[in-house]
């Protein structure tokens, strides 16, 4: 056992490298918290001098009257009421084709080159710049379809530009799940819809959210494409209503309605040059902040409620 | 070079079989696995695979509920058959193979669902859906798994809450719920504790009263104790298969004898 016994220059010199282990350990704690610090402190300040700015604006009135050239006046209520109409049309379009495409890639699609081919070429459309998006859906849902400038075009445009985001992000939460699981269900008798339907997509249906509400907030701050497509900047009047009172009730006409949505209304306000529009603009995006926070709390609830059905 | 083989069949006295393999031979795409494999599996007892790491024992037992089916490049030649069917056939779906055959894996693997609807599950997809009798199967089979008085005020909480031997059990209740023909074990106490294999392996001595049993073991003494019939299988073949005192005590190739008592492996 003699190589086990260290002489005391040994000892001295682990012990020398432990603090040097430690210290280095807690230098990095450290450094993390600062670039924490940084990162949260430019965010806030940013949040909170647009909350200064557009306060005297944020008021009943601002959220129901129409744009107008006194900025006084000018409200957002055609933007809201667009952002909102064209993120549910972009949900029901990009939401069962993202999960069922990702379904399919992870589940179904076999592993040979075609497949790794369309892996590699829908991780490449998440980072496709979202103009390039635009001018696909101006030249083919505008012209091509038909569909003009509306909120169904403005939806479809947005919903493909997530898709890649949605697909990704179920494929990695599918993934995730424990082949021991599956295993175990087909091992029941399960086919292979039923091991999908009854475990692996409840299992992983808490991550799968996650990435619809990320697609989902990012669409619903784009500007770009929807100008491409030919969103309109001014506004007076809303969609028709969904309901009405005659047979059969629902009315989807207002998937034909021209459209402006928040982000373009604030680039609208932005660049003009009277200052009193610079504080409607801020007003505007404390109300896009607050929408995107609520689209977030919704899905974290949402969440919270499932996962609860889930006893991990 | 594994020595020559005497016939590996039967070569005792038996009364009942519950199933049995013909050639066999499996594929894990160009690798050969399993190298013309013959035996029996009596009806109502345990058979216990035994042998060294990569031996094959495991992956015969996989072929029983044709587990191999689910990932591709995998083939089997020859038959395992069941009441006169071959279920290795291509024509003979998967599915019902799994839903008579059922399987207790190495580590316990509960969904991660309540009690009550991990062991109602296997119910469920072969479309039992009565409350009552959906009930009172999950009851039967949880007193069957030894699971029933620890857990029957709490069905509605997740399985995850139970200890690993208890989650064990619950995987064996989920298996046996269905009444299937054959119940394999794959090394189903590899990853518990002393107690908990304690009381696993009761079970399973309790549970060849009704279902036939085929258990892989890396475990000699475990295989000793608990079976009725072993097989000892070396570099893909079954070298030698016999009632359990017969091949533990008197083997008939020098491979066994060197493996069972412990000479390698």
């Amino acid at each position: 056992m003699a190589q086990l016994e260290m002489t005391t220059g040994e000892r001295q010199e682990r012990r020398s490298t432990l603090s040097r282990r430690q210290l280095l350990s807690s230098a990095f704690a450290i450094l993390g918290l600062l670039v924490f610090f940084a990162a949260t402190l430019i965010l806030v300040a940013l949040i909170t001098q647009m909350t200064i700015q557009g306060a005297p604006r944020l008021n009943w009135k601002f959220l129901t009257s129409f744009p107008s050239s006194d900025p006084l006046q000018a409200g957002i209520l055609a933007a809201w009421v667009g952002s909102l109409l064209v993120i549910v049309t972009t949900m029901f379009v990009a939401v069962p084709l993202g999960v069922a495409a990702g379904i399919y890639l992870e589940e179904y699609g076999g592993t040979n080159w075609l497949a790794g081919l369309i892996e590699i070429n829908v991780t490449n459309l998440a980072g496709v710049p979202s103009i390039v998006y635009g001018l696909l859906a101006l030249g083919f849902f505008n012209q091509q379809l038909g569909l003009g400038e509306s909120v169904l075009t403005a939806g479809l445009t947005l919903a493909l530009l997530i898709l890649p985001i949605v697909i990704v992000t179920t494929r990695e939460a599918l993934r995730a799940i424990p082949s021991s699981l599956r295993e175990a269900a087909y091992a029941l008798g399960s086919s292979k819809w039923q091991m999908i339907w009854d475990h692996v997509l409840p299992y992983s249906f808490g991550s799968i959210l996650t990435g619809i509400i990320i697609g989902l907030s990012r669409a619903i701050g784009e500007t770009a494409p929807l100008i491409t497509i030919g969103a309109l900047t001014f506004i007076a009047f809303l969609p028709p209503l969904p309901i009405q009172p005659q047979f059969p009730f629902i009315s989807f006409e207002w998937l034909k309605a021209p459209f402006t949505v928040m982000p373009i209304q604030m680039f609208n306000w932005v660049s003009r040059p009277d200052p009193e529009f610079q504080a409607n603009a801020a007003a505007a995006g404390v109300v896009l902040i607050f929408m995107t926070l609520t689209l977030n709390g919704f899905a974290i609830f949402l969440r919270y409620r499932f996962r609860k059905g889930i006893k991990w | 070079m594994v020595e020559e083989l005497s016939s590996p069949k039967l070569n005792f006295p038996t009364t009942d079989l519950k199933a049995e393999v013909k050639d066999l031979d499996f594929y894990y795409g160009a690798s050969k696995a399993i190298k013309n494999v013959n035996m029996s599996v009596p009806a109502r007892k345990v058979t216990a695979l035994i042998g060294p790491s990569g031996c094959g024992k495991t992956t015969l037992l996989r072929c029983f509920n044709r587990m191999h089916d689910l990932y591709p490049g995998n083939r089997y030649d020859g038959q395992i058959v069941l009441d006169g069917i071959n279920i290795l056939d291509r024509k003979v779906d998967p599915i019902e193979v799994r839903m008579r055959i059922s399987m207790v894996f190495q580590r316990p693997n509960p969904f991660p669902k309540s009690i009550y609807e991990n062991v109602a599950y296997g119910l469920r997809v072969q479309g039992l859906t009565k409350r009552n009798a959906v009930d009172e199967k999950v009851e039967q089979a949880l007193k069957g798994a030894a699971l029933w008085n620890e857990v029957k005020d709490r069905l509605a909480e997740s399985a995850y809450a139970l200890s690993g031997g208890q989650q064990q059990r619950l995987c064996i209740a989920r298996a046996i719920a269905t009444n299937p023909d054959i119940v394999l074990f794959d090394e189903p106490t590899s990853a518990l504790d002393p107690i908990a294999t304690a009381s696993i392996e009761d079970l399973v001595n309790e549970l060849k009263q009704q279902v036939t049993i085929l258990i892989v073991t890396h475990s000699m003494q475990q295989a000793a104790r608990l079976s009725d019939y072993t097989a000892f299988m070396y570099l893909g073949e079954l070298l030698e298969f016999n009632q359990t005192t017969v091949l533990f005590n008197q083997p008939a190739h020098k491979r066994t004898q060197d493996y069972v008592s412990g000479r390698f492996g």
